[in-house]
């Protein structure tokens, strides 16, 4: 016991004495957690809009200004020629058309209808998807206005008369931030957790020490787990610092009880140092174990529901995700936070990353030899 | 006669169908000097970690102070000391780091690890330099610190692995009287080198050509036999007839 207490105590000197370690502890979680939630939005606002306006009459006007005063559009361009709002998409200026036939308000007065075109630019298919569905909201609304105008109001309304009022429980106002701190928060974690650790027993390889304790009389597990603690008391101070993060930037404050945060972040951190600490007794170098901790980090982080859900892979991707304990952790930070869940309710998940932990930890300990 | 602190009996090491270190058998006494001499790939370095228990023999036994390496491993690494050809401190660490730290966990106690931090500090004169980094230190320094290091916890054998590569004359005449002070403390020293100015310092030398023992006995008799005026000239005649290549 007193041979550990040793070890600990230089594992945390060598990690006070590294600025690399304490400045990534503190940065990784500032500008993940400010610049990815901002950034990473699916929201899309401020898109280029050309109109190519051959009317010109008070209706196109009308609904010219509803589309820019929505705050998704801003007039990039305004014409009566189709090739010229095509040349400032072809410029990159514009990301959609909207296009008034001449003749609209006369249509739809008289004829009881007109025809609107739009023509989005594609390239980027989440932009070109989310301006034609903007418009298409935008449009309706103008339909319906206008219509309303019109009608000598009957007994009762022929507008609408089945109205679905949407619920969104949770995130009521779809805060796209809500959904995505929790996320990154887990995120966090695991690249401080993996990274670190897998560092960490190769930098000893790298300088040669590693021979030097190996002919001492420490035990395995004293030398590992003397690896991980330090890290691990690294990871729970990063989750901290994002957890203040979160709500100081973002004003979010967990539903739920924090404490069930930081138990399973707790088993958690123990399996991904796991993943860490087996890594590095793979690897003979820094950069291997760089690469091969940022290939599987990059898989775990695409795999794990944090931008897609889970439910939407096809079969073999949901395997792999449900074999990935960041999934878990996104599942239960999310859970906390925004839900308000219980202890009670993430039990089962605690069972398996308890179980993802001892599998790694076990292959670490069985595959870290004092002889080679 | 008494049992030898190493005895070392047809030890064996194949890597794929290359054969580093070919049946050697020797003995090694109570408080000797024992250098372990030959060139680039002789395979010194193989045998010494087989003999240490950093690596797994392919055949053969080794016995140190009595004890079966391969199966009382952890016996045997409470009671050795080794110095490895790498820098094997911390660099990061200051010297009393780094000496509480190697001391810490042969399970010295605080005191005891005063007494020697205040010792060794006095024996390098580097007491105004106990609380810098190691990193600070210059090379000559850092090997006498790595070797004081090796021994603080009064094993009965020390393994040296090519202790006084890159140092300058100074400092290996210097090294070689700590070297001796251990010895005189009655600790074994197995040490390995390619200087062969430092082979005649050794009670007996074991020179190993092409991974096996070419020839053993204390330097002034292998002179004699072979007719040298130097160790010299003896490694060279026993070196000239390897086949390896570096």
């Amino acid at each position: 016991m007193s041979t550990f207490k040793y070890v600990l105590q230089k594992e945390f000197q060598q990690i006070r004495r590294n600025p690399t370690i304490v400045r990534m502890m503190l940065a990784v979680p500032i500008i993940q957690l400010i610049v990815l939630p901002f950034a990473a939005d699916y929201e899309i606002k401020q898109l280029n809009l050309a109109v190519v306006d051959q009317d010109h009459s008070s209706y196109s006007r009308e609904l010219i200004g509803q589309m820019t005063a929505s705050g998704y559009f801003q007039l990039a361009n305004y014409s009566s020629n189709f090739n010229e709002a095509m040349g400032a998409v072809e410029r990159n200026e514009a990301d959609l058309i909207l296009e008034i036939p001449a003749h609209f308000e006369r249509d739809l007065v008289r004829e009881d209808g007109a025809t609107l075109a739009l023509h989005a630019n594609a390239i980027n298919q989440v932009k070109g998807g989310l301006s034609q569905l903007y418009a298409g909201q935008i449009i309706r609304r103008f339909n319906n206005q206008i219509r309303s105008e019109w009608v000598q109001w009957p007994r009762y309304s022929p507008v609408e008369m089945v109205k679905i009022e949407p619920q969104l429980w949770f995130n009521p106002h779809i805060n796209y931030h809500l959904f995505m701190v929790p996320g990154i928060l887990a995120v966090l974690i695991t690249m401080v957790g993996s990274f670190l650790a897998s560092m960490n027993i190769v930098q000893e390889k790298e300088a040669g020490t590693i021979e030097q304790i190996n002919v001492t009389p420490i035990k395995k597990y004293q030398f590992l787990l003397g690896k991980m603690i330090p890290f691990w008391v690294m990871g729970m101070f990063s989750l901290t610092l994002g957890l203040v993060i979160a709500y100081v930037v973002y004003g979010i404050v967990s539903v739920g009880p924090l404490w069930v945060i930081y138990a399973f972040s707790a088993f958690y951190l123990a399996a991904i140092l796991g993943i860490g600490l087996l890594i590095s007794t793979f690897a003979d170098n820094q950069q291997q174990a760089t690469f091969v901790s940022f290939f599987f980090v990059m898989i775990f982080i695409l795999m794990s529901g944090l931008y897609t859900p889970v439910e939407s892979m096809p079969d073999w991707a949901k395997v792999i995700a449900y074999a990935n304990p960041v999934t878990y952790m996104i599942q239960v930070v999310r859970g906390v936070m925004i839900k308000g869940a219980g202890f009670m309710d993430i039990l089962p998940f605690v069972g398996i990353i308890g179980a993802f932990g001892i599998f790694f930890n076990a292959l670490a300990v069985w595959r870290y030899r004092k002889t080679v | 006669m008494e049992t030898p602190v190493i005895q070392v009996r047809e030890l064996t090491k194949k890597f794929g169908h290359f054969t580093a270190v070919d049946h050697i058998s020797f003995d090694v006494h109570q408080g000797e000097i024992f250098g372990f001499l030959g060139a680039n790939g002789a395979g010194k370095t193989t045998a010494m970690r087989m003999i240490c228990g950093l690596l797994t023999p392919t055949s053969g036994k080794v016995d140190v102070l009595g004890l079966n390496i391969a199966t009382q491993t952890d016996a045997v690494k409470r009671q050795i000391g080794y110095m490895s050809q790498k820098f094997s401190l911390y660099d990061g660490l200051t010297v009393r780091e780094n000496v509480t730290f190697y001391g810490g966990i042969y399970g010295m106690g605080k005191d005891q690890l005063k007494l020697k931090i205040a010792e060794l500090a006095e024996k390098l004169g580097l007491e105004d330099k106990i609380d810098h980094q190691v990193s600070s230190l210059p090379l000559g320094w850092k090997q006498k610190l790595a070797f004081l290091v090796a021994i603080q916890h009064d094993p009965k054998v020390v393994f040296l692995d090519e202790p006084t590569g890159g140092v300058d004359p100074i400092t290996r005449r210097q090294f070689w009287e700590l070297i001796y002070e251990a010895a005189e403390r009655g600790i074994t020293v197995f040490v390995t080198t390619h200087y062969m100015d430092e082979a005649e310092y050794c009670d007996r030398v074991c020179i190993m050509v092409d991974g096996s023992v070419a020839a053993l006995d204390r330097p002034e008799n292998l002179r004699h036999k072979m007719g040298k005026e130097t160790m010299h000239e003896v490694f060279y005649q026993l070196a000239r007839a390897a086949q390896r290549q570096e």
